[in-house]
């Protein structure tokens, strides 16, 4: 398509943009009314926009509770560690080494359970997963804290620590083992990386479903309320109820769309011989909500909670949109960075646990690239480069963009040079995008 | 008031920067109930001096409160000893709202100990009806805030919090008429209630009007301390501009 040159000399994405602006002015009034912001229904539009086109070029292939299932799955680990990217950048810091952190942690973790737990406890014990996982957690929240140790009191800059860190972690891990790969993990270690038996089943899902809509909906009334009780203005009462119902559907409707994915016959033989159930003929088993999906599920609860209303959450973004003002204040912006990668590095313990349970394996290349993945969600997710702005539930969102993407791709049979290809434009052009809305929205 | 005790007394105070001495063997005081004006041109050294009151700056030199001796290594220890600071740079982050800056390093929680947010925006409200009727942008990043607005934002907060001495690093610098007036009203009405005030100002007519006393300061170098009944418009001017006590120029 020919494009009549603009007279800024930018051409037809300005203009699709001006058009942005101008159409969220005059929605302002309706979505302002709603109070949820623009950027987050600029997000959730490229996820559906991206979700029907591949539905559509695959014929109706995309978009089937198998697939969603699976795209759940592989999200969890980037998004995971996605939450804590966001903090990192948001106080204008980069952490380069958490994907050769995850393959450290993974090939340490796995060789623990699969060669020293079994000796002392012996093979299959019940507490080998609760030791693997919580050494993981621990492990990167030291790693974490010596990075932030660096950067906050001897002031190296954070992008060339964790370069190095980058480097020492793939290194570290190929001495783990001598470039072994170890498998296979500790069954029960296993139901944290998804799969048919890692789920909920179809009626803990349920369970969880209905327990996080009304905690969503009793949350908002009480935010309300309180609100109201100090005088302060609060949304109509449709506009109210419209967001509630929203979340509560969204919860709802996520958790039956998990359990409308059937168990493949040969899963429900394994799982009824394991549990000693007899199989009848016409009985149909479903996943339901993946355990590594509960764990990205909490983790973005709990980091939005920390981010929105504790003090740590609060000092890092008040040091991320003015350094000096924090310190004034009397924040320790030092201990304060080792903090952030300390929590950085445990958030990368749990995704190092869902990846390697997940693959049943850990070999030297797990977590290649990753750093790379969770900084581009963070970004696409609206956070900003030059601190003070970014959200946990944009982060997520935006990794579920890429995955999104990739795994679209390759089912329509892309390759993936081409793939690498396509991710690395759209990165740029909605980092261009999110800049030249910031300017235009003057935030 | 001469057998009074100081609120504070800054004795000797030194640093520099890289070879620079931004402030060179100064020492003030201040006492109850009092505004002190410091003067001097643009690099003097007026902020660093009050930095190192405020805990932003470590020199050297001996800080007494109340006659007792103190050492203040950061803005925590001085927000102790009850010293508010409104910076010249105002210190606000911009990408929060009024009341978290109001109230940032002191939030206030909820008996759960998460932030109150709530509770923090209704006590912002009521000293910024106090301060600044007009301030109605309760939920906009201060970025979004006019630079007068930005200023009684950051007086808000020093003055919140119960200040038994006040800095002001040129407290009206962004402010119109009108709103300068009210910050000389607010001035008055603070030294009223027993707070010492060291006020860093451009405008002479201003310190004239305002102080009891003022020590001027030039290329880090205390000029000298004089009562601002005793001296001229044109004495101070000629202290800021010559470096010479009224005395010394006669
Ligand atoms: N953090 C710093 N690093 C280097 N030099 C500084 C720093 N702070 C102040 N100075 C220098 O100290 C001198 C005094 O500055 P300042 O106290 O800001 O002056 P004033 O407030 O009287 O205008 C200036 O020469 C300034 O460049
Ligand atoms: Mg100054």
């Amino acid at each position: 398509m020919r494009q009549a040159p603009q007279p800024d000399g930018t051409g037809v994405f300005d203009t699709a943009i001006r058009d942005l602006v101008l159409m969220q002015e005059n929605s302002k009034s309706f979505f302002s009314k709603l109070g949820i912001d623009t950027r987050l229904l600029g997000m959730i539009g490229a996820l559906v926009v991206v979700w029907i086109v591949f539905d559509v070029i695959t014929g109706g292939r995309f978009l089937t509770p198998r697939n969603l299932f699976n795209l759940s799955v592989q999200t969890a680990s980037v998004a995971v560690m996605a939450t804590g990217m966001v903090f990192v950048i948001v106080t204008r810091h980069i952490d380069l080494s958490v994907g050769s952190m995850l393959g450290f942690i993974g090939m340490t973790v796995a060789a623990l359970q699969v060669q020293v737990l079994p000796e002392v406890f012996g093979l299959g014990h019940w507490s080998i997963w609760i030791i693997a996982a919580f050494s993981a957690i621990a492990m990167g929240a030291m790693l974490g804290a010596f990075q932030g140790w660096i950067i906050g009191y001897l002031a190296v800059p954070a992008f060339i620590v964790t370069l190095g860190g980058f480097l020492v972690y793939r290194g570290a891990m190929w001495w783990v083992t001598k470039g072994q790969t170890q498998a296979p993990l500790d069954t029960t270690f296993r139901l944290m990386g998804g799969g048919a038996e890692g789920t909920l089943g179809e009626t803990l899902s349920w369970i969880f479903g209905i327990v996080a809509a009304v905690a969503a909906v009793v949350l908002m009334l009480l935010s309300r309320r309180r609100k109201a009780g100090h005088g302060f203005a609060v949304k109509p009462v449709w506009a109210e109820g419209i967001l509630i119902s929203l979340a509560a559907g969204l919860i709802l409707c996520f958790v039956w769309v998990m359990n409308s994915y059937p168990i493949a016959k040969g899963a429900m033989k394994r799982i009824a011989r394991s549990e000693g159930i007899e199989l009848t003929e016409g009985m149909v088993w479903y996943h339901g909500v993946a355990i590594p999906v509960v764990i990205l599920l909490t983790v973005t609860v709990v980091m939005t909670i920390v981010a929105q209303r504790t003090r740590f959450g609060r000092y890092i973004y008040a040091t991320g949109g003015n350094p000096e003002a924090a310190e004034l204040s009397g924040i320790n912006t030092r201990l304060l960075t080792v903090k952030i990668f300390a929590l950085m590095g445990a958030l990368t313990g749990i995704a190092s646990i869902i990846a390697s349970a997940r693959l049943n394996a850990v070999d030297v290349g797990l977590g290649t690239l990753d750093e790379l993945r969770v900084i581009a969600a963070a970004v696409i997710g609206g956070t900003a480069l030059s601190g003070g702005f970014g959200t946990i539930y944009g982060a997520v969102i935006g990794a579920l963009i890429m995955q999104s993407l990739q795994s679209g791709m390759a089912s329509v049979g892309v390759d993936a040079p081409l793939q690498s290809i396509v991710v690395g434009i759209v990165l740029v052009f909605a980092v261009w995008v999110d800049i030249v809305y910031r300017r235009r929205t003057g935030q | 008031m001469d057998k009074q005790t100081p609120l504070v007394e800054m004795k000797n105070m030194r640093i520099s920067f890289g070879g620079v001495h931004a402030v060179d063997d100064v020492s003030v005081d201040l006492y109850p109930g009092e505004v002190v004006g410091l003067l001097g041109h643009n690099g003097a050294g007026k902020s660093t001096l009050i930095k190192m009151l405020s805990g932003a700056y470590q020199g050297t030199g001996d800080i007494y409160v109340n006659g007792e001796k103190v050492e203040i290594h950061n803005p925590r220890d001085a927000r102790k000893y009850n010293i508010e600071t409104i910076y010249q740079t105002l210190a606000l982050a911009d990408n929060l709202d009024a009341a978290a800056n109001l109230f940032l390093g002191r939030e206030l929680m909820t008996p759960a100990g998460t932030l109150d947010d709530d509770a923090m925006e209704a006590e912002t409200r009521k000293i910024m009806g106090r301060l600044n009727p007009n301030f109605q942008k309760f939920s906009a990043p201060v970025s979004a805030l006019s630079g007068g607005q930005r200023q009684s934002v950051a007086i808000a907060r020093a003055v919140y919090f119960n200040a038994r001495i006040l800095i002001m690093d040129e407290p009206t610098a962004a402010l119109g008429p009108h709103e300068t007036q009210m910050v000389a009203e607010l001035i008055q009405q603070l030294k009223a209630e027993g707070i010492g005030i060291f006020l860093i100002d451009h405008d002479v007519h201003a310190v004239m009007e305002l102080c009891d006393r003022a020590s001027v300061m030039k290329n880090g170098k205390l000029v000298g301390t004089v009562n601002i009944p005793d001296v001229t418009d044109d004495d101070l001017l000629g202290m800021i501009i010559l470096g010479k006590t009224p005395g010394e120029a006669a």
